[in-house]
């Protein structure tokens, strides 16, 4: 059990080297485009030209000036960005990925457990309303954009109907960190949470429900029944945990993606300065430095949480332990 | 708590009378199975042959009330033990399932789940029909694995089913089985996954279990060697429906319907040279959508002639209790009968003198 996890730490490592060096490639040792100019921005003086080439090393080899770049990003951690004032990129990174993080793991809690209830009753009651009712509901929340419904309960819930008993507890749109005030995150972030969370739900409840009832007729399945188990030991224990290793890796995909930056909409609708705002507003300003940071930092995530399900899944199911 | 009825050792374990299985299809009943009829007696081991395709699996899954195809219809009767099987609330059927009746399927590579160790499996079927604590399960669990031949049984009850061979698979999947100690275990080719020498070993060990647990065994199979080796009294199904059944030295000394005549010609002999062309049969058996009117048989038939098409034979008795559904004996000109090639088990002898002999 420990080899097989060394050598997945192993790949990790080489494939975040591969990751970087690519992204270095593409953004600052593209022949013919000076990335001195790009860094200092439009309208820099020839000092700022010159301070900037200094600092990255660009008139120095390649590897030494992608050597520099990762010293700057991990090492020293000061790697600015002059775009935006010579404000600390990787210090604003560190500050974005809380709310990244409380956004995406509230909804992802919120999501799973909706998804498994509503994914195992559907199975259940396969071919009934319940069934029905409950993948047509899931239809609905994968058709729903989710910038469309951010901006709905935004209206519904921060002006039309504010003042009502129902909705006066909603704090204004931003963001308020957990280590300030819990019981104000939590107020804050609950509708974001539901909103990012409906189409995953969708999703989810769908893939699982077709998953149970497709291993309704495996074998084993046939034998849980002659064993004279119950109906609702048979779906639990036999068909719904063999089901989760197709769950976890879809989920670990997801949740990776969204943390790397991927709730850009969510974050943009109701204010909150996570990750996906930072990329966002790094692309609109060209702001190079910090498209290099955040994207760094989508690739470590991803990739991390990828090993993370690998090993879940070397946890979660015992032929795959066996095959390594 | 049990429906008891007083059940005395003198009638049969399981009699079924007519049973059969209808699905809807393209806005039509059609049958899998018609009017099959049986009885298992205490500790006998009864043969269901025929083709693949010829409803034996069905036959199985309606007894155990396995059959859940939307609209599927049983109808007849299968009294266990003096309760009726068909139309038993579920409730009931799944406390005799795993307890009283148990199964063993065809596949032992996908019959496990494969997340779960196979001790844990034996130990939920042990746990959800008995009081036992966990530890005694689990005690029991590995009891049964040593008595079903399993090396090292405490270990091998620590193994995920990937991890064992499909020989050892069926023997655990057999420990399981009998883990309630059932008094019917319905064995659905349980030997057809497996290599000849496990098959034998497989064999050997179905047939010792009337002396060590008790058990009788309806024993599903397409193979009329493993029948020879195996059963005491066989039924031989074709389309769904009966074609002969009766002991099973009478029906292979005097096989009287011509399709059990096919299936015998086409064992290979145990001794001497293996003959370079077995006999076989032509073309394949109708699906129950394409069964024509009359004999089923019909079709593949040498003998058949214009009784046979326009309506379906009757079960004939032959003898005490051997039956064919074919027109030629009461017309009186029966099937000659067969030289033996095949040595068959003597009904009831003890298992363990039985000679095996790995086919
Ligand atoms: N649930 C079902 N619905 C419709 N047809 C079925 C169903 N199960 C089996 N059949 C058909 O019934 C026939 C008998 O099947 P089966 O009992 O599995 O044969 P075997 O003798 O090989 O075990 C086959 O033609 C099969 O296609
Ligand atoms: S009834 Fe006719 S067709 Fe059917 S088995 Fe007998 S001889 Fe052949
Ligand atoms: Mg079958």
């Amino acid at each position: 059990m420990l080899l097989p996890l060394l050598r997945r730490l192993g790949q990790t490592v080489f494939v975040l080297f591969g990751i970087s060096v690519l992204v270095f490639a593409v953004f600052f040792a593209t022949p013919g485009a000076d990335p001195t100019a790009r860094i200092a921005g439009r309208n820099a003086s020839p000092q700022t030209l010159e301070k900037v080439r200094q600092e990255y090393g660009f008139n120095r080899p390649i590897p030494v000036q992608y050597a520099t770049m990762m010293k700057k990003l991990f090492i020293t951690q000061d790697l600015a960005s002059y775009v935006d004032r010579g404000e600390r990129v990787v210090p604003e990174i560190m500050r974005a990925a809380p709310v990244t993080l409380s956004l995406v793991g509230g909804a992802a809690l919120i999501w799973v457990v909706a998804a498994i209830t509503m994914g195992t009753l559907a199975a259940a009651f396969k071919d009934t309303w319940v069934d029905r009712t409950l993948m047509l509901l899931g239809l609905i929340g994968i058709s729903i954009p989710v910038f469309w419904l951010g901006q709905v309960t935004n209206l519904v819930t921060q002006s039309r109907y504010h003042n009502t008993w129902l909705f006066s507890w909603v704090p204004g749109l931003g963001y308020i960190p957990l280590s300030q005030d819990p019981w104000g995150w939590f107020k804050t972030l609950v509708t974001p949470w539901c909103v990012l969370a409906v189409m995953f739900i969708g999703i989810y409840s769908r893939v699982l429900r077709a998953d149970l009832v497709a291993l309704a007729n495996e074998d084993f399945m046939r034998t849980a029944r002659a064993k004279g188990l119950s109906p609702t030991r048979i779906l639990l224990r036999h068909g719904l945990r063999t089901s989760l290793v197709t769950f976890v890796s879809l989920f670990g995909l997801d949740f990776a993606q969204l943390v790397g930056g991927g709730a850009l909409l969510t974050e943009v609708v109701f204010g909150l300065p996570g990750v996906g705002h930072l990329t966002y507003q790094a692309l609109t300003n060209l702001d190079l430095p910090l498209i290099m940071a955040t994207v760094m930092y989508s690739a470590v995530f991803v990739v991390v949480a990828n090993a993370l399900v690998d090993m879940l899944y070397l946890f979660l199911d015992p032929r795959v332990r066996d095959a390594r | 708590m049990r429906a008891d009825m007083p059940h005395t050792s003198t009638q049969p374990l399981l009699v079924v009378q007519n049973l059969s299985v209808h699905v809807p299809a393209q806005g039509q009943l059609i049958s899998l199975v018609e009017n099959v009829s049986f009885t298992v007696g205490a500790q006998e081991i009864v043969g269901l042959v025929g083709e693949s395709g010829s409803g034996k699996s069905v036959t199985a899954m309606a007894l155990m009330g396995l059959l859940d195809s939307p609209g599927v219809r049983i109808t007849g009767s299968a009294r266990f033990k003096g309760q009726e099987l068909v139309g038993m609330p579920p409730r009931l059927l799944r406390r005799l399932r795993g307890r009283d009746i148990a199964m063993i399927f065809q596949d032992p590579m996908t019959a496990f789940t494969p997340v779960y160790t196979i001790g844990w499996q034996i130990e939920e079927q042990i746990r959800a029909h008995t009081s036992l604590s966990r530890k005694q399960a689990q005690q029991r669990a590995i009891t049964l694995l040593a008595e079903m031949g399993v090396p090292d049984p405490a270990q091998m009850a620590q193994r995920y089913p990937h991890q064992l061979s499909g020989g050892l698979r069926q023997r655990a999947m057999i420990a399981m089985a009998l883990s309630c100690n059932p008094s019917l275990l319905i064995a659905d080719e349980p030997t057809t996954a497996l290599d000849v020498t496990v098959q034998a070993q497989i064999l050997e060990l179905v047939r010792g279990l009337r002396s060590s647990h008790g058990s009788s065994v309806l024993f599903i199979t397409h193979d009329m060697g493993v029948v020879a080796q195996t059963c005491d009294s066989t039924l031989v199904l074709y389309s769904g429906r009966i074609a002969e059944t009766g002991p099973t030295a009478d029906l292979f000394a005097h096989p009287s319907h011509p399709y059990t005549a096919a299936l015998l010609a086409s064992i290979p002999p145990i001794t001497g040279p293996r003959p370079a062309h077995l006999p076989t049969i032509a073309s394949a058996p109708p699906t129950p959508h394409t069964r024509p009117v009359g004999c089923a048989f019909a079709p593949r038939c040498t003998y058949a002639h214009t009784p046979c098409t326009t309506s379906q034979p009757a079960l004939v008795p032959i003898s005490a209790q051997h039956a064919a559904a074919c027109v030629l004996p009461t017309e009186g000109t029966p099937l000659p009968p067969r030289l033996g090639t095949v040595q068959t088990a003597q009904a009831h002898s003890a298992p363990h003198q039985t000679g095996t002999t790995p086919l």
